[in-house]
């Protein structure tokens, strides 16, 4: 047996895997596939699976198809890019601060983000682009504080910053509650709109900017998982490792920011898949830590999960998909809780 | 004086606001095997962590073959030095071999996480200390030696031939403390350079080749056990009335504290 399994491919190339790994990433890209059609199919107009195939090759009857291709389909791959985003990005964190709890839903920065959000709703009659850089504005300033308040004499430990995190959120939510009361009622329904997080009237408009998020965070993934294997060990290790430590953590606390800015921006703060997905993904794969490649397709299948059900609960009232993933993450999550703390593996 | 390829020079010390230590001026033999000693809270840990690059020193100067480590590419140093720290953390649930495996990260890259080299490498690590038969355990079911030797296997697969030990016996019971140290003796049998942070004296005097012996941030003495260590040292570095004789088993300089109720004294001049 040998000590690491190692795919090796031509030219020097060998990439670490787990078998344990491909496999479970296996099941999660069919699941998710599965649940892509169903979503698709999903809607005023029920599609059986068989037509949203042929739709999606180019062999349906054209109306079909706009409804498929121009309707449907950016909703699915918004919730899938939004997935992914929120999956790297929670598995990041918590990596990084060695906690479940350090997600980005728990620790300020999706609070911020809402305030940023609601400041242009209610206070600036914004819309679409303004609110998006109001949310991403928000974000980054309660990320950007969390970070430089958890700094004590140079380093950063994982307990301050989720502490420091989680008064923030407190304060966020707060100001968010405050602006709602005091804004006018359309505004306040428009602002908890956005809140709720939604998947619902997304276009390819709505796509664009998140693929293009992603097309430049997700690279910067690879040395970030790098990074974290070194840094797990603790910020000494790490440093005996050949690591900066400090460095790489800004690096990673931008890369988790960044991420699950995009995904706010395009769909609003979708509650709990930053912290449900990583450790769904680490509880499957059975890894030492949150692993990226799991915890990113974990990330899309709750998502669109979560919207096929929001969808098919109630058809006369779809609720919006962020409710949906709070009250499903955190039924698994208190569910995953229960059986570890009963098998004595909490 | 042999060849030093780690060096410091005139060190000041600190954390935040507090220095610890003023005036640190070590040489690390090579192929030695070094120990520094002395109270709690005296800097011998701040010293090692200095060494090795993890706090940068207020005044003075780190030098690895000659040049300052700092300016080192950090990478290009943990191929040449190894660390085993005082607070390692395992991640829940990982197994040994994959742990030990972290030690080669100095010689990875992204597209290229896995040689023929690296196999070895660990493999030749955890032969050496034992634990390949613990491979596929998860290092938290593990006892508290195994556990050392498991870390002590990582700090190995880094191949280096410098390896700098911050207490690698504390919180472990007697047997497993000589177990770790006879460890780091057959390690610099093989020729490797070490310096370790020990607790225990008559440990250091026992299996170290040269002693760094410090208290209240100041090097009191340095040199082989042999030469230096005297009931006057003892006094001076620990503030304890004792015998120096030499250990029935190795010869080596062994402190016996005297009896404080004032009982007599059995021995009157071993040395002699």
């Amino acid at each position: 047996m040998s000590a690491v399994h190692a795919v090796r491919l031509g030219g020097g190339v060998a990439l670490v895997v787990r078998p344990r790994a491909i496999a479970v990433g296996a099941v999660l890209v069919v699941a998710g596939a599965a649940l892509a059609v169903a979503a698709v199919g999903t809607g005023e107009i029920t599609l059986s699976p068989a037509e949203v195939v042929r739709a999606l090759v180019g062999a349906g009857d054209p109306g079909t198809t706009f409804v498929v291709r121009d309707l449907r389909l950016p909703r699915v791959v918004c919730a899938v890019l939004a997935g992914v985003a929120l999956g790297v990005s929670g598995a990041v964190f918590q990596a990084l601060t060695r906690n479940p709890l350090g997600s980005p839903d728990i620790v300020g920065f999706q609070q911020g983000a809402a305030v940023g959000a609601l400041v242009v709703i209610t206070m600036l009659e914004g819309t679409g682009r303004a609110v998006s850089a109001g949310a991403l504005a928000g974000g980054g300033l309660v990320a950007a504080a969390v970070y430089l308040l958890a700094r004590e004499g140079g380093r950063t430990s994982g307990y301050r910053l989720i502490l420091i995190g989680i008064a923030f959120a407190f304060l966020m939510t707060a100001l968010t509650e405050y602006l709602l009361a005091r804004a006018r009622v359309e505004d306040a329904q428009e602002g908890l709109r956005w809140l709720f997080g939604s998947l619902n009237g997304r276009t390819w408009e709505d796509v664009a900017p998140l693929a293009l998020g992603l097309a430049v965070l997700l690279p910067c993934a690879v040395p970030a998982g790098r990074a974290l294997r070194a840094l797990e060990l603790g910020d000494d290790a790490a440093h005996g490792l050949g690591v900066r430590v400090e460095r790489a953590r800004v690096g990673l606390v931008a890369l988790a920011v960044g991420l699950v800015s995009v995904s706010t921006v395009a769909v609003g703060p979708i509650a709990f898949v930053a912290l449900t997905a990583p450790q769904i993904a680490r509880r499957l794969t059975r890894a030492p830590a949150p692993p990226l490649v799991c915890s990113a397709l974990t990330g899309a299948v709750l998502v669109l999960a979560a919207d096929v059900a929001a969808q098919r609960v109630v058809p006369e009232t779809p609720v919006p998909v962020g409710v949906m993933t709070g009250a499903l993450g955190g039924l698994y999550l208190a569910w995953l809780l229960t059986i570890s703390w009963r098998s004595g593996h909490a | 004086m042999t060849d030093a390829s780690l060096c410091a020079e005139r060190l000041t010390l600190g954390y935040d606001g507090r220095t610890v230590a003023t005036e640190l001026s070590v040489a690390i033999p090579d192929g030695g095997f070094t120990a520094i000693v002395g109270p709690n809270a005296c800097g011998k840990s701040t010293l090692l962590r200095a060494l090795a690059r993890m706090l940068a020193p207020r005044a003075g100067r780190v030098l690895l073959d000659g040049v300052e480590i700092r300016q080192r590419p950090t990478k290009e140093v943990a191929r040449r030095l190894g660390l085993l720290p005082q607070t390692a953390t395992a991640p829940d649930g990982i197994v040994v071999a994959d742990l030990v495996a972290r030690g080669r990260h100095p010689y990875q890259r992204l597209l290229r996480q896995w040689s023929q080299e690296d196999e070895r490498a660990v493999r030749e690590a955890m032969r050496r200390t034992g634990v390949d038969d613990l491979a596929g355990r998860p290092v938290d079911e593990l006892s508290g030696g195994q556990r050392q030797r498991v870390w002590l296997a990582m700090a190995l697969a880094q191949e280096t031939s410098l390896l700098l030990l911050d207490e690698p016996t504390t919180f472990l019971d007697i047997a497993h403390q000589l177990e770790v140290l006879e460890l780091c003796a057959d390690l610099h049998a093989a020729g490797r350079t070490l310096v370790a942070v020990l607790h225990d004296l008559n440990h250091a005097c026992r299996y170290a080749t040269h002693l760094v012996a410090m208290r209240d941030g100041a090097i009191v003495a340095q040199g082989a056990p042999a030469d230096i260590v005297d009931a006057e040292l003892v006094a001076a570095v620990f503030g304890l009335n004792c015998l120096v004789v030499p250990c029935p088993a190795t010869g080596a300089p062994m402190v016996v504290p005297c009896d404080r109720r004032g009982a007599s004294v059995l021995v009157e001049d071993p040395v002699a």
